[in-house]
């Protein structure tokens, strides 16, 4: 507990009031009823919507429930388990899944901070700029994809452009080896906005001092860059670094509006498949037990970049 | 100050928070709801709730609501009020309301969901209308167990739709009902118009059409036709040696062909319907919907003909939209009147005319202009007379519709025929024998 001097200025002290010498509220509220009832609403709805559905997640995995039965569901053990690791389809999903997520995570931050670096300057007009880059995060992800889905038709637009250039653009959605492309370019349109704008609020917090003495010493633009922002942006880089990539993990509504999981497995993905099983094919059990494994994956990948991220900051 | 407890309940909640709100940010993540179901069950005062999967098709929805009102007015106890949703999420807002235990009293079943819906306990058996019903053709009614469930006004025939002049221009035999196109005569043909390279695509089989019963319905016939089929109909337990034999395999090679030897598209255009109007393609394979647009670009041109036959007969798809009535309608009573007001044949005739089709019974038939006997759609209740074959009647049906989509899109893109169909084959058998085959 700290005290303070007579004559110095009061620096009020981090107290604990014990509980009876707190003053009541001047509604006669307890403080802490009024924290509670205030957490009330969100909390019912974290528990309604988050934690119940994945407790029955994590109990359903293991049980034969199907969407419309007229039987109950019975314990099966490991059984969908087995089922899932045996299913080809399944380990496409894994590894486009992964794919999707390794190849997003830099392309959509890279262009996201250049697009922020772009337009973080003091003129006239930057907001213009910085909304239209936003446009595409607000407009609907199923619009976006019905949109793209027309673009990428084999006498669509992006083909005619290529054919001004000289070349022969593939059947973007229809062909297997482009069509997981196709969706990482388009998904990474589709969201670079909101992370420009993280980026952006980064890039403010670094004192334009740094950036005077970096000139003043002769660096470059790009030193300047690499070592005065850089190492600036270090944790907005680990919030960008960790939101991308669990939305990557999720992937679901393009594949679903533009491939239905094609072509050959192309672009099928972990949600993708857990949606098509629990709900066109009514298997909610088979369908919990790929949220379970889709669960663990996510697991791992976020405690992997903590602690990557956090050993960083210690050996600073 | 607030003590440490609710401090932590507050942090935890706001972490569990953060990633939920981006996550709803709409990156590549959360899928929008698929249309969820509104209306309720019957409300109180002989309010009855209808669904329809018909938004969007205005003449249909007309004829639903001439239906409705015509009951409304003839009775003062019940009164019906009508909700439209769009077709794509029809299927997935009923089973969400089935969930919910909140059907509505009366609504209309994509004809195969039926045995499926009938075994979940969403539809109540239709009681006291079996002599009306044995009128029907028996693709537009949905009887499961030895129980009716549904009846639907109309039926469509698929056909191959083509041209007087381009058939004559090339020296293509105009194929008839008793003298189909055989599989090699088919394939002569359309070889023919495509080494003329008059047209873009010599055949059509709409390919571009992703989600929903398009696949079984459309293409299931011409694995019929083979001499396969989804599923052994004997006794509905396995597709073993139906869906992955011999003929099933033939069927493969054949589908797979007419992409990879350039006779029709990988994947159809946006509208395959305006693709032949304008041209582009000679033999477009289309359901008697569109002929009212082919005659009138067309005239007397434009010819339907029968699929080919590729050893087993010629094979079209069956069943169309039905009407049911669920279980968990609180005044059943009530939905049976209306069900039995509008099954009568003048509703038969109406909706057909309006839509199209083909009338459900033949005394509807002889009031409909042109599908009297000779009439000009005639052809089309012959079509569907002789050569329609219903999806397999069992409630393992939307299994095995997803399973027969998946597995002839990969087909068609090029996979492995044998180990795509034994695949499929493995997953419906898989499917029947965990639900005890549906006893």
């Amino acid at each position: 507990m700290s005290t303070t001097a007579p004559d110095r200025p009061q620096i009020t002290p981090q107290v604990d009031i014990p509980e009876k010498q707190r003053k009541p509220d001047p509604t006669g509220r307890h403080p802490a009823t009024v924290a509670i009832l205030m957490l009330l609403p969100a909390a019912v709805l974290m528990i309604t919507f988050l934690i119940i559905p994945i407790g029955l997640t994590f109990a359903l995995a293991f049980t034969n429930a199907r969407l419309i039965s007229p039987e109950p569901a019975h314990f099966v053990g490991f059984a969908n388990f087995v089922r899932l690791f045996e299913n080809d389809t399944f380990w496409a999903s894994l590894r486009n899944t992964v794919v999707f997520a390794v190849v997003i995570v830099p392309f959509q931050s890279a262009l996201a901070l250049g697009l922020a670096v772009l337009v973080n300057v003091k003129m006239r007009g930057v907001n213009f700029f910085r909304t239209v880059y936003f446009l595409p995060v607000v407009t609907s992800i199923v619009v976006v994809s019905i949109l793209w889905l027309f673009l990428y038709q084999p006498n669509g637009l992006i083909n005619a452009l290529l054919a001004k250039v000289g070349i022969q653009g593939p059947d973007w959605l229809g062909n297997p080896n482009t069509a997981l492309i196709a969706i990482i370019l388009l998904s990474a349109w589709q969201a670079m906005g909101f992370h420009m704008v993280i980026w952006l609020s980064g890039l403010q917090t670094i004192s334009h001092d740094l950036y005077e003495a970096a000139s003043l010493d002769g660096a470059t633009k790009f030193q300047q860059f690499l070592h005065v922002t850089w190492p600036g942006l270090r944790q907005t880089r680990t919030f960008i670094l960790i939101t991308i990539t669990i939305a990557a993990f999720s992937l679901f509504s393009q594949v679903n509006i533009m491939t239905q999981g094609g072509p050959l497995d192309a672009t099928t993905t972990l949600v993708f498949q857990a949606v098509r099983t629990g709900f066109q094919q009514q298997q909610t059990g088979y369908a919990s037990a790929i949220s379970l494994v889709f669960f663990v994956l996510v697991l791992i990948v976020s405690l992997i970049q903590r602690y990557l991220t956090r050993e960083k900051e210690v050996g600073r | 100050m607030i003590s440490r407890t609710i401090k932590r309940l507050a942090a935890a909640i706001l972490v569990a928070a953060v990633p939920l709100s981006f996550s709803a940010c709409g990156k590549g993540g959360t899928s929008g709801g698929g249309g969820g179901g509104g209306g309720g069950q019957s409300g109180g005062g002989g309010t009855l709730t209808l669904w329809t999967h018909s938004a969007g098709d205005k003449k249909e929805l007309a004829s639903i609501k001439t239906i409705v009102d015509d009951f409304n007015a003839s009775q003062n106890k019940y009164k019906v009020t009508v909700q439209a949703f769009p077709q794509d999420s029809y299927n997935q807002s009923v089973v969400a309301a089935a969930a919910a235990k909140k059907l509505p009293c009366i609504l209309d079943i994509d004809g195969p969901n039926v045995p499926n819906w009938a075994w979940a306990g969403y539809l109540a058996p239709l009681e006291g209308m079996d002599d009306v019903l044995s009128k029907y053709l028996p693709s537009t009614v949905g009887k499961y167990k030895d129980k009716y469930y549904s009846y639907g006004y109309f039926d469509v025939a698929l056909n191959m739709t083509s041209r007087k002049s381009v058939l004559k221009k090339y020296g293509i035999r105009m194929a008839t009902i008793d003298k189909p196109w055989t599989g090699d005569e088919f394939m002569a043909g359309l070889k023919k118009i495509k080494d003329s390279g008059d047209f873009v695509n010599p055949l059509d089989l709409q390919t571009g059409g992703q989600a929903g019963e398009w696949w079984p319905y459309a293409f299931s016939p011409f694995l019929q036709s083979f001499g396969g089929d989804l599923i052994n109909r004997t006794d509905y337990k396995s597709a073993e040696g139906v869906l992955n034999g011999d003929k099933a395999l033939a069927w493969a090679a054949w589908f797979r062909g007419l992409a990879t030897d350039k006779l029709m598209p990988l994947k159809s255009g946006a509208d395959p319907g305006k693709d032949f109007l304008n041209g582009k393609t000679a033999i477009l394979y289309n359901g008697s919907w569109g002929a009212a647009d082919g005659r009138k670009k067309f005239g007397d041109d434009i010819v339907f003909l029968p699929p080919p036959d590729f050893g087993n007969g010629p094979k079209i798809g069956g069943a169309s939209w039905q009407w049911g009535m669920s279980t968990n309608c609180s005044d059943r009573a009530g939905a049976m009147e209306y069900m039995k007001f509008a099954s009568t044949d003048k509703y038969v005739a109406m909706f057909a005319t309006s839509s199209v089709a083909i009338p459900s019974t033949d005394a509807a038939a002889a009031t409909v202009k042109g599908y009297e006997t000779g009439g000009e759609n005639d052809i089309f209740r012959q079509l569907s007379k002789k050569f329609a074959v219903v999806r397999p009647v069992t409630p393992g049906y939307p299994f095995i519709a997803t399973e027969f989509t998946k597995t002839a899109q990969d087909i068609l893109n090029g996979a492995d025929a044998k180990k795509s169909l034994d695949q499929a084959v493995k997953d419906i058998d898989d499917n029947q024998k965990s639900n005890n085959y549906f006893e």
